[in-house]
């Protein structure tokens, strides 16, 4: 990784300041010299979209927040005040909360590009399982999120959600009591998830320095998950990655823009616009889509202790994926098998989001146990198994050979 | 804990009673109209959203608060269109409440342009007493709190040509939707049937009949028209900024192709000479 230029400053001023603190030689080796393979295509720009839609949510939500009441009998109001009184208000709240889908998007299509291309694998693993962690920040701090407009499916969301850990033996339902502050979902619990979801996304944003730390010590993995091994095989991070990442950002934009402008409720509920009634239960309680094919996991399993230990397990088994893949070849472009049993996997996490999002009965209730036993299946059965027997096409001597084998410059 | 029993225990009743409900008949799914205010380039019709506020303030209001609303709404851009001596004057044949004035006690007075629309019950316990236990739902923002399944694939088309007009399009099915029961169905006391309610039974009478309301504009005064016209009313009412957005948005895609456009050149120049 030698050879590309470091930060040396010329300025009398720059030169004192590097000795004090060396923070501009650090964002110079991080985001401009950093090497980066030259191969990546446009999967890899996904971490700077993410990077941009954190900074989209915590800025919108800081100033949705100046606005928000957190009281049950003023939460819903307020928020209808932001879109009608507050100058813009509904702007960000509809890049708010349609910036929590496209946050979700891309994070989604980050993990299948890791999983694809093998960015689990040593000596990835701690970069993965901080990713595995970010993820699940980002589920509780976006379940949390879709509380505070206190309509009807915020209210019953946070009832069915919490009401999962009554399911522990014993200590459920002081837990669920604890979780409420209350004897159901009330003040408290509004009061305490608007005091979290402002809270997480410092967390994220501390624990996104975890992982991209993490990532410039084991340095990018690239679609033929050869390590670079000289020069030739990388570009400097800036311009290469950086133009190449901001117009996919660009891109990811004008989709998002059409959302918010144009179908801005599409992705959410219209029982949202109920205000919260404690009693009386919406026709059927659906979460946000994005929770929907573990939604439909947790539905999938008669007992409820059972439901919800495969909830979790069906988030927590991504840590464990860099063990559970005996493969020693990274991406799966020359993995004929587990190509296919990948891509069946994507398959049937978008069919259960979409058997999430029905009502569990007859068929839905079959079709549903059956991805959820190959979801658990692709990663207890057929990754360790397949790695020991799977006939692996032969890997490029390095990234130059692959590209050059390719022959296409542009 | 047994408030918690007692709250799961209804909740559990409602699904199992909407669920049963639902068994026994499976509501039409509402006819999909023509809105002005439809796709990228949409805005409100002044002229139906004057006809729809009548409507709301003949009929509607009877029974149903707009709470959120505010007289001063009527004149903002993007809205009605009704100038600001309009607003005041419609204000003014309101009685709001007020007070406590110096004596303590609340006051009747005419509404100015920041009041809100007064609710025609003082409260939600009131309501039910004069209309036979029913609620009749706040109207502020119900044109996006109602909605029906469009269903697979019809609702992965419906994101590409931007349709957002489920609440107004069941709410005018609602106005149009009474008819008779269909043959062995049996409704409970009080209730109608209404072919798009979920259900069919729906315990708000037919609202709106031929000729019930006065248009002077030679506006047809039929039933249909009456809900498009209630509904594109309650529609701004639910989003009065639709206007505005649909025009920023404009501005902003047109910003964002080409800022998009610019750098992917900007990338082509820069990877120029590197194979990848």
């Amino acid at each position: 990784m030698s050879g590309h230029s470091t930060y040396q400053p010329q300025n009398p001023f720059m030169q004192w300041f590097e000795r004090r603190l060396p923070i501009v030689s650090l964002v110079y080796s991080s985001f401009v010299a950093y090497p980066t393979p030259r191969n990546l295509n446009y999967w890899w720009t996904f971490g700077g979209i993410l990077a941009f839609m954190l900074s989209v949510q915590i800025v919108t939500g800081i100033v949705l927040a100046m606005h928000y009441t957190p009281h049950v009998d003023y939460a819903f109001i307020s928020v209808e005040t932001i879109m009608r009184d507050v100058n813009y208000g509904w702007l960000l709240r509809y890049v708010h909360a349609n910036g929590a889908s496209f946050f979700f998007v891309a994070v989604y299509v980050h993990m299948a590009r890791g999983m694809y291309y093998g960015s689990y694998k040593e000596p990835r693993e701690v970069l993965w399982i901080l990713g595995v962690i970010l993820f699940l920040l980002m589920v509780v701090t976006g379940f949390m999120g879709y509380v505070l407009p206190w309509g009807q499916m915020s209210f019953w969301a946070a009832t069915v959600i919490t009401n999962l850990f009554s399911a522990l033996p014993g200590v459920g339902e002081p837990i669920v009591t604890w979780l409420w502050g209350g004897y159901a979902v009330g003040n408290p619990t509004l009061n305490r998830f608007y005091s979290l979801h402002y809270l997480l996304p410092f967390v994220i944003a501390g624990v996104v320095v975890l992982h991209v730390w993490a990532l410039h010590m084991v340095g990018l993995n690239n679609p033929t998950g050869v390590e670079p091994k000289s020069d030739k095989d990388s570009v400097a991070f800036t311009p290469y990655a950086t133009v190449k990442d901001a117009f996919f950002i660009g891109v990811f934009c004008i989709i998002f823009a059409w959302f918010v402008f144009y179908i801005p409720n599409y992705l959410g509920h219209s029982d949202n616009y109920i205000m919260a009634n404690p009693g009386q239960t919406p026709t059927h309680i659906v979460p946000e889509w994005y929770y929907l094919p573990f939604y439909a996991i947790l539905r999938a399993i008669p007992s409820k202790l059972l439901g919800v230990t495969a909830l979790a397990s069906s988030i927590l088994i991504l840590a464990f994926m860099p063990w559970l893949d005996t493969s020693r070849v990274r991406s799966a472009n020359y993995r004929p098998y587990y190509r296919v049993f990948l891509l069946l996997f994507f398959a049937a996490v978008v069919g259960l989001g979409y058997l999430g999002s029905q009502e569990p009965s007859g068929g839905y209730v079959i079709a549903a146990r059956i991805l959820t036993v190959y979801y658990f299946g692709f990663f207890l059965v057929i990754l360790p198994l397949l790695g020991l027997f799977e006939p692996t096409k032969p890997l490029p001597n390095s990234i130059s050979e692959s590209v050059l084998s390719q022959g296409v410059p542009t | 804990m047994k408030s918690l029993r007692i709250i799961l225990a209804c909740a559990l009743a409602a699904s199992l009673s909407t669920a049963a409900i639902h068994a026994a008949a499976a509501e039409e799914a509402p006819p999909r109209l023509h809105w002005s205010f439809a796709g990228p380039f949409g805005i409100y019709d002044q002229a139906q959203l004057q006809r729809g506020f009548k409507i709301y303030k003949e009929v509607c209001s009877v029974c149903h608060s707009i709470k959120l609303l505010a007289f001063r709404n009527l004149a903002e851009p993007g809205g009605p269109g009704f100038t600001e001596a309009q607003a005041a004057a419609i204000a003014a044949g309101f009685q709001v409440t007020d007070g406590p004035n110096d004596q303590g006690q609340m006051f009747q007075r005419p509404g100015g342009i920041a009041d809100h629309f007064p609710p025609p019950f003082p409260n939600d316990q009131a309501a039910r007493a004069a209309l036979g236990g029913k609620l009749p739902p706040d109207m502020s923002v119900l044109a996006k709190a109602r909605s029906y399944e469009s269903g697979f694939p019809q609702f992965i088309f419906d994101a590409f040509i931007d349709y957002q007009e489920d609440g107004p399009d069941y709410i005018h099915a609602i106005i149009t939707g009474y008819a008779d029961p269909p043959p062995g169905e049996t409704l409970p006391p009080g209730a109608q049937y209404n072919k798009y309610f979920p259900g069919g039974a729906i315990g708000m009478p037919q609202p709106l009949s031929d000729g019930q309301v006065e248009y002077t504009d030679g506006t047809p005064a039929t039933v249909d028209q009456y809900g498009r016209d209630v509904a594109a009313f309650l529609m701004w009412a639910a989003e009065p900024s639709l206007d505005a957005r649909k025009r920023l948005g404009f501005q902003v895609m047109i910003f964002l192709i080409v800022l998009t456009g610019l750098l992917y050149f900007t990338k082509k120049k820069v990877w120029h000479d590197v194979v990848h």
